[in-house]
């Protein structure tokens, strides 16, 4: 006994290193997404936008006629030929339907990732700078932030003409103050902590600062703005599709849809219910995905708490 | 005897929902006039057990067995509106943080009267406004009327605490919780705060539960002291019999790992870490990191074992543990032989806040392997010394010289050399090692900053950096939130290793540890000292330390080096007053049992 006890003191008193447990939980690396998929409403956002999504870029494969194609007398009811029926000028409305989607997506895609990236840039620079730059980006920034959106993209579509890049830049433009007066404010409270301090004291160069140190802390909120971005994206891109400013016709678009068939909506509704319903029901999906995304963040604080 | 005023019997608090236990078969007394201190280490359950005698439990929680009485009454049993009078009237509770326990939008003078107004209705005005100065003089505040209209935010954090221990006195309450009073304070600061808090329950006779983790703070104000760990209290007794002999493994290496003011000893850390609520091994608590683990307390958890005049203790080899050898630190005291060479110098040194003098014509020497100490209270300005040095900040005159080379400012306008020798370690390791990155990616760039070299060769030399602060590989994989504090610690020095520096600035790296691992990482860095030739510059505000690691000593006070010299002279023979106070306001066990006789200044 005694003997075992000495053998026991001797272990201890050599340089034991603290093992870290096996065990410890795997990390998930992305535990806010899998927060937010633990809500239903994050599920069935996703349900949606999935679905509409598919429509979208398997839809012109599946579609019975081409967009263009004349099937029938204008404004027919659905029947056998053409399910949902003719559109005004004779075309067959789900053919148009299927091929309409992918402009909406892709428009609105790609505005929503111009606005991230320009926003997410101006917002780092003007939280870690905190100095007469912070001033200069954030004012314009308020300036920018004054014009509503709506109306900035519709003063250029007017003055250069209905072009596809241009509502992606204005839209991603007037995107990007939004998302750049959100990043720096979740970004505020970090570059004030200890490991972007220990960074500068060995010289990391300041993008590396910026981009490595502090953007992984924000993808947080920063998810969560993607999806609000998004969803105001596709209400913009719609919008102004329906206005006339994009997609122009004879092409297929959901907001063009909307615009060509509005005057016979009596007549033969379901040349506008359908795109009218695809749009609606993208917008209430993306916006669940963001809800169950920033109430996953507020509940992973909460937890952080207690 | 007469009756205890408090008792708590098989107290057991449990998470809502899973029953995992927080705390379990806590059983206490507190006689009327008696500090009974509650020490432990974060996570054992001081604070839920603090919290139990005010009929409260943190959300999340929810009382899941045993009693708690209070003056003759189950605090369990009370309704609403009872434990509303209980609280304050006949419990009250001093908080940790005054700043915030304290309404910013109230004077000073409406909060003590609330208080009294709550308890004390049928009082006439003009008496509550008696008893409110009653209150302040007895912690010895002014009484006037000035300081009756000032909001907290005019106080400084010494004023606010008293306000708190008025507050908690004013309704003479029979039982006193204090949850680390003193922990937010300065030690000269801390002692009137302690002295006022055991006058107080001496003279009112008030039973007090002293909740904190600082055993020397306990040595000095308590008559009984508990032990926690993981939930249990592992030991109780007299302070005597805590403090001289002791018999609880875990008590036992507790108190190695405390450094003394007065005790000229090492401090050695307890191996392994501490089990949290959900993760507890089966038997006892403590046998993964205890010498004396066996079979039987690998299957069950020790019974209370009576050892006569009021000493408990829970283990089976509480005979074997004061027989047992306690392993000597790997630490080294004294001085040590110290290279001649200077590698730092800084001269005539004045830093800047804005429009805020700083600091005033600092003049410092660091040898080569030497380790100054450089200690102060808060606002002392020691860590903006500590940062000018390293180059974070750059408001600054004078020189800062890296063997001969005269160093930029800024850091950014350094060498990579200057900035490859003076690392900088932080004091909040939760807060120094990005969230996002694993601890391999964290030690990776570091290595890739300053010794370019083939990727693939990273993981090896990751893994040899994390050997020298004896880490195992495989938390390169890690993230920082996956590790304990004092691991996390260790990877910000191995951080800082990896750049083979000569100098390593620690700026109050132990102070968001507790003790037992305060203790391993200072032999740690003892060790990497003497293994590695590195000079230190050591940023601490407690006094008790520097004797385990330092060579020289320079105490600051508001922004200026009062006195510097060698680590025995300054503690035996301090020539500046502030010194002086500073090690009599230190709180030292040895010296609070009669074991040293009291420090220099309090002759």
């Amino acid at each position: 006994m005694s003997d075992q006890t000495a053998d026991r003191a001797l272990d201890l008193t050599l340089e034991q290193p603290p093992t870290l447990i096996e065990a410890a939980p795997a990390r998930a690396r992305f535990a806010l997404v899998a927060d937010a998929l633990r809500l239903g409403r994050t599920r069935v956002g996703l349900g949606i936008v999935t679905v509409l999504v598919l429509i979208a870029l398997v839809g012109p494969l599946v579609a019975p006629y081409s967009p263009t194609e004349f099937v029938g007398i204008p404004n027919s009811p659905p029947s056998s030929d053409a399910m949902f029926g003719t559109d005004a000028l004779g075309r067959d409305v789900l053919s148009r339907f299927l091929h309409g989607g992918r402009t909406v997506l892709w428009l609105s895609a790609a505005a929503t990732l111009l606005g991230i990236v320009v926003g997410v840039v101006v917002g780092l620079i003007a939280a870690y700078a905190r100095n007469w730059l912070d001033d200069v980006l954030m004012r314009s920034n308020d300036v920018l932030l004054a014009f509503p959106q709506i109306i900035f993209v519709l003063l250029a579509v007017s003055a250069i003409g209905p072009k596809l890049w241009l509502i992606v830049l204005t839209v991603g433009l007037t995107h990007a103050p939004r998302v750049a007066r959100v990043i720096r404010g979740a970004a505020l409270e970090v570059v004030e902590r200890d490991f972007v301090k220990s960074a500068e004291v060995v010289g990391e160069a300041r993008w590396r600062i910026v981009f490595g140190e502090v953007l992984p802390n924000v993808t947080s909120p920063l998810l969560v703005e993607v999806g609000l971005r998004m969803t105001y994206s596709i209400g913009l891109v719609a919008g102004i599709s329906f206005l006339g400013f994009g997609l122009q016709p004879p092409d297929a678009d959901w907001g063009l849809m909307i615009n060509e068939n509005r005057l016979s909506l009596t007549v033969q509704p379901w040349s506008v219910v359908l795109p009218v319903i695809a749009i609606g029901f993208l917008t209430v999906g993306t916006n669940l995905v963001t809800d169950g995304l920033s109430r996953a963040l507020a509940g992973i604080d909460r937890r952080a708490d207690s | 005897m007469s009756a205890p005023v408090v008792e708590v019997s098989d107290l057991r608090v449990e998470l809502e929902g899973s029953g995992v236990d927080i705390v379990d078969e806590i059983a206490l007394q507190i006689h009327a006039g008696e500090v009974l201190g509650l020490v432990g280490e974060s996570g054992s359950g001081k604070t839920t057990v603090g919290m139990a005698l005010l009929g409260h439990v943190r959300r999340g929680g929810k009382v899941g067995g045993g009693a708690v009485a209070v003056d003759g009454r189950d605090v369990s049993a009370l309704g609403d509106d009872e434990l509303r009078r209980l609280r304050g009237g006949v419990v009250a509770y001093i908080p940790q943080d005054p700043g915030t326990a304290l309404n910013p939008a109230l004077r000073i003078g409406t909060q003590l009267a609330e208080v009294l107004e709550a308890h004390a209705s049928s009082w006439s005005e003009e008496e509550r406004r008696q008893r409110v100065r009653e209150a302040l003089a007895e912690v010895a505040l002014p009484t006037d009327g000035v300081f009756l209209r000032r909001y907290p935010h005019q106080l400084s954090g010494g004023q606010q605490q008293r306000v708190a221990i008025a507050m908690a006195f004013a309704n003479r309450p029979k039982v006193i919780v204090c949850d680390e009073p003193t922990t937010g304070l300065d030690v000269t600061t801390q002692a009137r705060v302690l002295e006022t808090v055991r006058d107080l329950c001496r003279s009112h006779q008030v039973a007090a539960l002293y909740v904190t983790h600082d055993l020397a703070v306990v040595a000095e104000l308590a008559d009984r002291v508990a032990v926690m760990y993981a939930g249990r209290i592992v030991e109780s007794g007299a302070r005597e019999a805590i403090f001289s002999a002791p018999r609880h493994p875990y008590t036992r290496r507790l108190l190695r790992a405390v450094p003394d003011i007065a005790g000229k000893r090492t401090v050695v850390g307890i191996p392994g870490r501490a089990a949290l609520p959900g993760s507890r091994p089966e038997g006892c608590f403590f046998h993964p990191r205890c010498p004396l683990a066996d079979d039987e307390s690998r299957s069950a958890f020790p019974p209370v074992t009576e050892l006569g005049g009021g000493h408990m203790v829970r283990c089976f080899h509480h005979a074997e543990a004061v027989k047992h050898a306690e392993p000597e630190g790997a630490g080294q005291l004294g001085p040590r032989t110290v290279g001649e060479e200077l590698v730092l110098t800084v001269r005539d040194l004045d830093a800047h806040y804005g429009a805020s003098h700083a600091l005033f014509r600092i003049d410092l020497d660091v040898h080569r392997e030497e380790c100054l100490a450089l200690v102060g209270e808060s606002g002392s300005g020691k860590t903006t010394l500590a940062r000018s040095v390293s180059g974070l900040h750059s408001d600054y005159t004078g020189q800062v010289r890296l063997r001969d080379d005269p160093l930029p400012e800024a850091a950014r306008r350094r060498s990579r050399e200057a900035r490859k020798e003076i690392q900088y370690i932080f004091q909040n390791p939760y807060a120094s090692l990005n969230p996002r990155r694993t601890i391999g990616q964290t030690i990776g760039r570091q290595l890739q900053l300053f010794y370019p070299g083939a990727r693939a060769d990273t993981g090896r030399r990751v893994a040899e950096c994390l050997e020298r602060v004896a880490l195992s590989s495989s938390a390169a994989s890690r993230f920082p939130d996956q590790l304990s504090g004092g691991e996390r610690q260790r990877v910000a020095i191995a951080r800082a290793l990896a750049a083979q520096p000569s100098v390593l600035i620690c700026d109050e790296v132990t102070s968001a540890l507790d003790v037992s691992v305060q203790a391993a990482i200072i032999e740690l860095l003892g060790e990497l000292r003497r293994d590695m030739g590195l000079s230190l510059l050591f940023i601490t505000h407690d006094l008790a330390l520097i004797r385990t690691i330092a060579d020289r000593v320079a105490v600051m006070n508001k922004g200026r080096i009062v006195e510097q010299g060698s680590v025995d002279g300054i503690l035996t023979a301090p020539s500046a007053e502030y010194t002086r106070e500073l090690l009599a306001n230190t709180p030292s066990i040895e010296v609070a049992l009669g074991h040293a006789p009291p420090t220099a200044a309090s002759t």
